[in-house]
């Protein structure tokens, strides 16, 4: 056995801390933990979502209250404070769709289970949430 | 899938893998499809949405019948997220059935709550 062998780093109880960091994470990597991050937002902020969908279908005088919501704030809540929860839950509902969709093809089709395709997708899905995230955002804060 | 019952039940194994990857897929795949058909009718509406338009939009009884399947498949497509992403990274195991306790308190109570907003549109 060579020198070099022998000296391999083994990593056991992988520390979030020291070991992670040091991790250099691929496109596919991070559109990986963002899938998960974004379903976990959406799942802690779900009440806020029914709430939001209560509030504008039920009557004219809620729809009022939800529209105040966002423009003015409630109760102790800022509006720019609701707008930006919005935001978040805007990126992570079309960071989410676009990373389903492409786990959704690479199911479906094997030519797309490879290395370059799973760089390129990965991008690709970054570009599109993001962008979109951006364009959105704009509108929820009244910039265009 | 496997049979749970009688004399020819698998008794080893788990066997809801494939169950789970499926069920996650389909409800996905449903979920995508409300989101077009809601896009769709947002888009396509003339003028401004108010409140009339929007609340018009889920009164449709078809739209009532979709939207009730997808609170449903939300739920189930969160449970099975979140049961992997508890068993990746919560390790022990009285603190990862409290948290799966709690997704499914979280989950079901939450649908229950859009269920009522729907029906009663």
């Amino acid at each position: 056995m060579t020198e070099l062998a022998k000296k391999r780093p083994e990593f056991r109880n992988i520390n979030a801390f020291k070991d992670l960091t040091t991790y250099r994470m691929t496109p596919a990597a991070w559109v990986s933990i963002l899938h998960r991050g974004s379903g976990l937002i959406m799942f802690l902020l779900l009440p806020f979502i029914i709430w939001m969908f209560d509030t504008s279908v039920s009557s004219e005088i809620s729809f009022a209250r939800f529209s105040a919501a966002f423009n003015i704030g409630i109760g102790f809540v800022p509006g720019w404070f609701i707008k930006l929860v919005a935001l978040a839950l805007i990126w992570a509902y079309l960071h989410h769709f676009t990373a389903g969709l492409r786990h959704l093809w690479m199911d479906v089709s094997h030519s797309a289970v490879n290395k370059e395709f799973g760089k390129s997708s990965a991008f690709a899905v970054l570009a599109i949430s993001i962008t979109l995230t951006l364009v959105l955002g704009a509108k929820l804060f009244g910039l265009y | 899938m496997s049979v749970n019952y009688g004399s020819k039940r698998v008794v080893v194994g788990a066997h809801y893998g494939l169950r789970d990857w499926l069920s996650q897929r389909v409800t996905a795949v449903l979920m995508a499809l409300f989101t077009l058909a809601l896009l769709a009718q947002v888009i396509f509406s003339k003028g401004p949405i108010g409140y009339d338009k929007w609340a018009g939009i889920f009164s449709a009884q078809w739209m009532k019948v979709l939207t009730f399947s997808v609170i449903v498949a939300l739920a189930w497509h969160a449970w099975i997220g979140l049961r992997e992403v508890l068993m990746d990274y919560i390790k022990p195991v009285g603190l990862r059935l409290a948290l799966q306790v709690f997704s499914i308190v979280w989950l079901v109570g939450c649908a229950g709550w859009g269920i009522q907003v729907l029906w009663r549109l």
